[in-house]
């Protein structure tokens, strides 16, 4: 085992780096944080689509997001292969398409968190807001969204971690991500699979392990200001 | 512009295929949730044992399953796992259709974890006193769970169980990295022999939605038909 890791430690971190594309565990991470950065603004705009009041905004959302929501995100992947040529006219490679496909996927996600985070906000906030004279928009960017996207904050921690994980399908695309070099690696060490793969998995574990400990600290670090509550019930009298 | 052949999902060898393939991810849910059930439900039952090494195990068994991919399961189940049998039992193994047994070990395994979050959740959310009064009347640990404390919990479980179902439902696509014939894989194989990928993916996706969005209705049936007891 300290073998294998000693003579393919960089391979796994960095794939073929300097003398050919980047890869491995680098590969991963760079997915992940790009496909969660970039759908986080979609995201936010969806989930407010899908509250507002108007329905013609509404329900093309709401359909989206089920559909998204009700087919696996290979499928997802395997359409932005299918169709991302014919749309822009170039062969997308395999790094575009996973992240397009993970930005669409995640963007499905993160307008349900970001509706939850609205919705589970006393309904009187808007109101009121409301009835200072914000007119719609405003009271949502002033007033609603502050609190309900600092509620929806654990969440979005964990989204990350998804985010994650789902890279790993792009091996199924032929991406050089830490799954398909650890694939590569089980090839070329032949037999030592259990080896191979078990310290893929520790990778991933380490790695999502350590980001949901942090989402559990960001909650009770909120709890302890006083933020986690939905609403900060003071006594009438 | 891409033509849409409507014809060679209804009829031939391709609709064939793909039939077969969803036929087969429809097992694949079957027997995960006959694996997945029992297995988050004694998983559930460890967290929260008053046994502390059991608790232990409850739990590492959750978070290490969790944070690892369910693709990364299935590599670990289909190359590593038989490895590591002995040698008559692999012959055997080798001989059954291993891609299907290692793909639904590895989907069960690893919704089990998830489900097992889900039941513990529910089981924590009736009161303790509901245990307690339960103990004081003569009932043992076991016949208290079963016979007061599980039936409540039921209610509060079972949709955050259906959804996880979605998630089961979802993750026997996955599957198609270790080659078991299953509906993505046979989509795979439908696109590289007529190059029909429109046609495939559209069959596909449309099969995969549809079963989800039964899924997610008898969710939202057995909300309304079984409210939670206010207790």
């Amino acid at each position: 085992m300290l073998e294998l890791i000693d003579k393919y430690w960089l391979y796994f971190l960095i794939g073929q780096y300097p003398g050919g594309p980047l890869g491995g565990l680098v590969l991963t991470l760079i997915l992940a944080s790009l496909g969660l950065l970039l759908s986080l603004p979609l995201g936010l705009a969806l989930g407010l689509m899908r509250v507002s009041p108007w329905r013609w905004l509404r329900l093309p959302v709401t359909g989206f997001v089920y559909l998204v929501r009700g087919i696996p995100l290979l499928m997802v992947v395997f359409w932005a292969y299918f169709f991302l040529p014919s749309i822009t006219g170039v062969k997308t490679n395999q790094f575009w398409t996973m992240l397009i496909a993970l930005v669409v996927f995640d963007a499905a996600y993160l307008a349900e968190i970001v509706r939850a985070g609205i919705q589970g906000l006393p309904k009187g906030q808007m109101e009121c807001a409301r009835a200072l004279g914000l007119p719609y928009l405003k009271a949502m960017r002033c007033v609603v969204l502050p609190q309900a996207l600092r509620h929806s904050l654990p969440s979005l921690v964990n989204q990350f971690i998804s985010t994650i994980k789902e890279t790993s399908l792009g091996y199924i695309i032929g991406l050089t991500e830490v799954s398909f070099i650890a694939n590569q690696i089980n090839t070329l060490a032949f037999t030592k699979p259990v080896e191979v793969f078990g310290i893929l998995g520790l990778t991933y574990f380490v790695l999502c392990f350590g980001l949901s400990r942090f989402a559990h600290w960001v909650e009770r670090r909120m709890a302890r200001q006083g933020l986690g509550g939905r609403i900060s019930t003071k006594p009438a009298a | 512009m891409i033509q849409f052949d409507p014809q060679m999902l209804l009829a031939g060898q391709y609709h064939d295929m793909l039939v077969a393939g969803f036929k087969m991810s429809l097992q694949y849910l079957f027997y995960g949730l006959c694996l997945s059930l029992p297995l988050g439900l004694l998983i559930a039952l460890c967290r929260l044992s008053p046994f502390k090494l059991l608790r232990a195990f409850g739990t590492s068994y959750v978070e290490v399953v969790r944070s690892i991919p369910l693709l990364a399961h299935m590599l670990f189940w289909y190359f590593g796992v038989p490895e590591m049998l002995p040698t008559a039992l692999k012959e055997v193994l080798y001989e059954s259709p291993v891609e299907s047994i290692c793909a639904v070990l590895a989907i069960s395994v690893y919704v089990a974890a998830y489900m097992a979050e889900d039941i513990r959740s529910g089981i924590r959310a009736v009161p303790a006193v509901q245990l307690e009064a339960a103990r004081a009347i003569g009932l043992s640990y076991v016949q208290a769970m079963r016979l007061v404390i599980l039936p409540q919990a039921l209610r509060l479980t079972v949709p955050p169980l259906i959804s996880q179902t979605l998630n089961l439902w979802k993750g026997t696509s996955i599957a198609t990295v270790i080659g078991a014939a299953e509906l993505m894989y046979e989509v795979g194989q439908v696109e590289s022999q007529s190059f029909r990928s429109f046609e495939a993916f559209a069959f596909a996706s449309v099969a995969y939605l549809t079963v989800s969005l039964v899924i997610t209705g008898l969710a939202s049936w057995f909300q309304h038909r079984y409210p939670v007891r206010t207790m």
